[in-house]
């Protein structure tokens, strides 16, 4: 068996791209059909990253900013997998994050939310998946933030996430919620996914195994990447 | 009830949203944390063939220019080669093929440096001293032989993240003076109406004796750029 192909995205379980309850995409959202592209070389390959691209601090974002101790906030521990629809482990790939501070304010120019800046906290990780596909990253929980969509729109607490993967066609970015969090269902932008295990799949679940005691509450949130056939038989086109 | 297929599902996408910076571009959210920043240098101090700027703009169905986007690109070396293990071969040392770059706050340009990728040979493993035989008729990197699996046009891929932009959007630039190439690419030949086509190909000059391909990216409107489902 040769790998070929990612299996086809099942665009029904991602948000489209007109969603007008999320204003800012009705003008952001192209309206014609994405062109299908069977897989070339270009979509099947991406870009390798390796340990001399990051330090091992980053994924720690306690300590990645921090001069005069740590961040206010709830310390949480933010660990899981990268895998594929079939389940199995993708090694090696970049997953990076970013976030708001524990008040729901992000370090960022363009953030003028009166949640205080914390000067110990900057707001992002990054790190490599192990063999196993294995992550994790301590932070502060993030605080949920208005925002101008409605007059009174709330984001749920969240981390957002982007995840390579092997191919540029594996290519994610998504967000990371947290079990339990009343906003979630009211929120414009988690709403824009039309289905609800799709939602579900999105929220992290405590995972009290995975605390350090006395010191940080843990969650589990596993990422999956698209699957990869592999050629069992040899295509034969249509006129060969 | 018959077996179950134990298949995981996608995560699914969300914005990457109004701060999309601090996590993928923290210089430009206007701190420093990394010791680098990835995907500043594309191509690297090695790369042989034709350094180029490519330039443009990502423009709204309103007609204005969207300031708060990322885009990543990925490309293959002046050989037609990406740097993967499935990438065709060997490519440069320092070569990466991948950049990532943000809107300007003030006026939404984006701009970059690198090489010019060569045609893609669509089947891995090969060396260059065959490759134009191989071009002709060769099965591509997946056994195939089929006219849709030709070799493609040299071109640059791209994803494009926003604020407003619910999951990224997948294009490709190909080169105004590839336009031989470009006739008999297999990818721009599958969009069936042709005058979309011309979304796809950036426009060269000439400034201070580098080539410069100008991409404007529409995501709405007349002339609506064409995005791919890869
Ligand atoms: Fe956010």
């Amino acid at each position: 068996m040769k790998p070929a192909e990612y299996y086809q995205r099942d665009r029904r379980l991602h948000p489209p791209a007109l969603t007008p309850d999320y204003k800012t995409s009705v003008a952001r959202s192209p309206r014609y059909s994405l062109i299908s592209l069977q897989q070339s070389v270009s979509e099947v390959t991406g870009p390798v990253f390796g340990h001399n691209d990051i330090d091992p601090i980053d994924n720690d974002l306690i300590k990645n900013y921090a001069t005069a101790g740590d961040p206010i906030g709830e310390r949480i521990i933010v660990h899981g997998r990268v895998l594929d629809e079939d389940g199995r482990p993708v090694p090696g790939t970049l997953v990076e994050v970013w976030q708001a501070n524990a008040g729901g304010r992000y370090r960022h120019k363009k953030d003028t939310y009166l949640a205080p800046i914390d000067p110990n906290f900057g707001g992002c990780g990054r790190t490599i998946t192990d063999e196993h596909g294995y992550y994790y990253f301590r932070t502060v929980k993030p605080g949920a933030y208005p925002w101008r969509n409605w007059v009174n729109s709330w984001r749920p607490a969240h981390i957002h996430v982007s995840v390579f993967g092997r191919a540029f066609s594996q290519r994610l970015i998504t967000q990371l919620y947290f079990e339990g969090d009343p906003l979630i269902p009211h929120c414009p932008i988690v709403q824009t996914i039309p289905d609800p295990a799709a939602i579900e799949q999105l929220i992290a679940k405590l995972d009290l195994n995975a605390t350090v005691p006395l010191d940080s509450v843990a969650y589990r949130f596993d990422i999956v990447l698209r699957g990869r056939r592999s050629t069992l038989f040899e295509n034969r086109l249509e006129g060969n | 009830m018959p077996q179950t297929l134990n298949y995981l599902r996608e995560t699914a996408s969300q914005t990457a949203g109004p701060y999309v910076h601090i996590g993928l571009a923290p210089g430009a959210a206007g701190f420093d944390i990394y010791r680098q920043e990835l995907g500043h240098d594309i191509a690297g101090p090695n790369a042989k063939g034709e350094r180029i700027r490519v330039e443009g703009l990502v423009i709204d169905g309103t007609g204005s220019p969207v300031k708060d986007v990322l885009l990543e690109v990925w490309q293959a070396n002046a050989e037609g080669i990406y740097a993967h293990p499935e990438g065709g071969g060997d490519v440069e040392e320092g070569f990466r093929g991948w950049g990532r770059v943000i809107t300007d706050f003030e006026t939404g340009e984006w701009g970059f440096d690198t090489v010019k990728p060569g045609p893609v040979v669509p089947r891995a493993k090969m060396t260059s001293g065959v490759r134009q035989a191989v071009r002709e008729s060769h099965p591509d990197w997946m056994g195939r032989a089929d006219e849709a699996h030709a070799p493609m046009a040299p071109h640059l891929n791209f994803w494009i993240v926003a604020r407003g932009i619910n999951i990224g959007l997948n294009t490709r630039m190909y080169f105004e003076d590839e336009a031989e190439d470009n006739a008999k690419d297999p990818v721009i030949n599958l969009i069936e109406w042709e005058r979309r086509r011309a979304t796809l190909i950036a426009r060269r000059s000439l400034r201070d004796g580098i080539p410069v391909y100008r991409f404007d990216i529409r995501l709405q409107g007349e002339d609506e750029t064409v995005f791919f489902d890869i």
